[in-house]
């Protein structure tokens, strides 16, 4: 970006973009090369070395941590970058080729692909990556021309067309071209149908239907009552409340980034990297025990990974594992007493943290939309980053609930 | 001699109650046709060039209804051949692959549902980033938001009626978060509080589970109440939100686009 700087004031601007380019391949590069010298992992020189490389790699605490996460970040500051076609061509082709041509170099990724019940989930990413590049593609240009004062590509309000032909014509098109999808995919692929319901047996693993694997992915860090009751109520208030909260009059009915960055990192992040790569961890790498198995990895149900899990409350009154930070004196009789320090965090954390940010960071956000509007979308913010939060005190401190009160079946 | 007779079926007295107006060739005929039928007048009789481009909205809204129709006609073939029963069920599935001509009932069925939930996802998408969500739209996105659940709670319940080991245990695992809901699930918080002069309210068998499937595990009954569920109750209510979607689409300025 070329500026006129006043006379007497320093034109120069921190490269930005590029610092954060810079900082986000470091970050990603951080688990390989430490698992590389410091772990037994070899270099992928081989098939057989690059399979358990990429089985290493692909656990949720690195794989999330380290990947997908900078990765989305990547995606949206370089939205202008990746968007264009000299590069957004060859990475799909790469993609299709390692996604699909895995299938060729190991057996248990291609049963896991060719399960019928998984075939809407490659679907889905394809589906989902492709609109997902054409949007931000027509964002792109948009907000060059808006930088530049041109006109956007949606055009101006007063160019209409009639109906007919226009538009009954093209949805007639639609329908023909769909029917006929629906009808050679049903042809080809048989729908599934497996053994006769047995209420005696439960398959290993047992799971819930695709499209809510998001959900039972979030069983691992939550208890139900959260995962299955709170936070799916949380999605469809938020996502209701949504359009009385977002009081931004731009980037009404037409494709932008730069008019509206908030709000389309924060729900973009959600529904691709909180719903959509949730789905194809608990689809295609959920095995038996619902434990974690690499894409390469045998489906091997003796796998038992030992798991020690420590509350909150062990943490604080006993300094578990971390000698020299709790007080050491053992949990207190009164269960009230004994929970307090992780009802004080949770409280804190999903209304004291919204007044915060209130009067700090989204002050100006604040002042925009109003008290009863910010909380609202505050008190849903915040627990939607409760999800990633969670997830990473288990991977690094093994923390299992903030507030473990079994005597009212109350975990959180 | 084919001119002649095409004139005279025009001009019929049965043609002309059923068109009120020529063919739509000029601009006028062209706003009758839409006016002057039911199901086209759910359209404005003119949009913005730039929201039917395919790079704009990619259809999948439209998709979306098209698979709802696709569903409500198979589904209504399908309901003559099955019966929800556990002694019939699973056998009536592999009936419907052996004996039915085509047999191509059911997987049309199923991946159009399929389908139908990833359209819906992709469609809000779609509505989120061009921010067609903000006034005058916001209700509409209300009702989307509605629909769209209802659609993934349409695919939960016919999820179960195929009655093999998939469906009961899908259906088991989502169901298991009924029995956690707080207050109201057996296993769920603050349950045991919920209770008149010592006696507690919610028990096993009237909980928020047991409200879902009729019993206290995933049985017959469970799955009759899918089926009616699936079959009546939650298409209705589609349907209806449907009619109500696609009328304030019309109200608040038919597609969206730059203000």
């Amino acid at each position: 970006m070329e500026t006129t700087a006043p006379a007497g004031r320093s034109t120069y601007r921190p490269p930005w973009r590029l610092l954060i380019g810079a900082a986000l391949v470091i970050f990603m590069a951080i688990p390989i090369v430490t698992m590389v010298i410091f772990g037994d992992v070899p270099m992928p020189t081989s098939i057989d070395k690059f399979k358990e490389f990429t089985n290493r790699l692909s656990v949720p605490e690195v794989s999330l941590t380290f990947f997908f996460t900078p990765l989305f970040v990547a995606g949206f500051v370089f939205y202008k970058e990746w968007t264009k076609p000299v590069v957004a061509i060859p990475l799909g082709i790469v993609f299709t080729i390692f996604y699909f041509g895995s299938m060729v170099i190991d057996a248990n990724y291609f049963a896991i692909l060719e399960k019928p019940d998984n075939v809407p989930i490659s679907m889905m990413l394809f589906g989902t990556g492709f609109l997902m590049w054409w949007a931000m593609r027509q964002a792109a240009i948009n907000d060059e021309n808006i930088r530049q004062g041109k006109p956007l590509l949606e055009g101006s309000k007063d160019d209409k067309v009639l109906v007919w032909p226009d538009l009954v014509y093209t949805e007639l098109i639609c329908i023909v071209i769909a029917s006929a999808i629906l009808v050679i995919w049903s042809i080809v692929l048989r729908a599934p149908l497996e053994a006769p319901a047995n209420p005696e047996g439960p398959p290993n693993p047992s799971k819930a239907p695709w499209y809510f694997l998001g959900l039972q992915e979030m069983l691992v860090y939550f208890d139900p009552w959260m995962a299955g009751v709170v936070l799916p109520t949380m999605i469809i208030t938020g996502l209701i409340g949504m359009p009385y909260c977002d009081t931004n009059p731009k980037g009404n009915g037409y494709y932008t980034v730069s008019q509206r960055p908030f709000i389309i990192f924060n729900w973009m992040f959600g529904f691709i990297v909180l719903w959509v790569v949730l789905i194809v961890f608990g689809t295609f790498l959920r095995g038996p025990n619902w434990n974690f198995y690499g894409p390469y990895e045998p489906w091997d149900a003796s796998i038992q990974p030992a798991m020690t899990n420590i509350n909150l409350s062990d943490y604080f009154w006993n300094g578990e594992n971390l000698a020299g930070f709790g007080l050491g004196v053992g949990l207190p009789e009164n269960m009230w007493l004994r929970e307090l320090p992780g009802i004080i965090f949770t409280l804190a954390f999903c209304f004291g943290l919204p007044v915060l940010l209130a009067r700090t960071v989204m002050r100006r956000m604040y002042l925009q939309m109003g008290a009863l509007r910010f909380y609202f979308m505050a008190i849903h913010f915040v627990i939607m980053g409760m999800m990633p939060l969670k997830m990473v005190l288990r991977w690094v401190l093994t923390l299992k609930y903030f507030i473990y009160l079994p005597e009212l079946n109350f975990n959180l | 001699m084919l001119g002649k007779a095409w004139n005279w079926i025009r001009t019929s007295q049965v043609w002309s109650s059923i068109f009120r107006h020529g063919i739509p060739r000029d601009r006028r005929t062209r706003v009758m046709a839409i006016m002057s039928n039911v199901f086209l007048h759910l359209h404005p009789v003119a949009v913005r060039k730039s929201g039917i481009r395919l790079s704009f909205t990619w259809c999948m809204g439209g998709l979306t209804f098209f698979l709802f129709l696709a569903e409500t006609i198979s589904g209504v073939l399908l309901m003559f051949y099955y019966r929800p029963v556990p002694e019939y069920a699973f056998a009536d599935i592999i009936a419907l692959r052996a004996h039915i001509t085509l047999g191509l009932l059911r997987e049309i069925h199923r991946w159009g549902a399929h389908a139908m939930i990833i359209a819906i996802w992709l469609h809000m998408m779609r509505v989120f980033l061009t921010g067609s969500y903000k006034p005058p739209r916001e209700f509409n996105w209300g009702v989307g938001v509605i629909l769209l659940v209802l659609t993934m709670l349409l695919s939960f319940t016919g999820y179960l009626l195929p009655w093999d080991q998939l469906a009961i245990w899908a259906i088991t695992v989502g169901s298991n978060m009924g029995k956690a809901t707080p207050f109201v699930g057996m296993q769920g918080p603050f349950t045991d509080m919920v209770q008149l002069a010592g006696v507690p309210l919610v028990t096993t068998k009237s909980d928020a589970a047991f409200m879902l499937l009729a019993g206290t595990s995933v049985g017959e009954n469970a799955l009759m109440r899918f089926y009616v569920l699936h079959c009546i109750a939650l298409p209705l209510a589609a349907a209806t939100l449907i009619a109500v979607h696609f009328w304030r689409i019309r109200k608040d300025g038919g597609i969206s686009g730059p203000l």
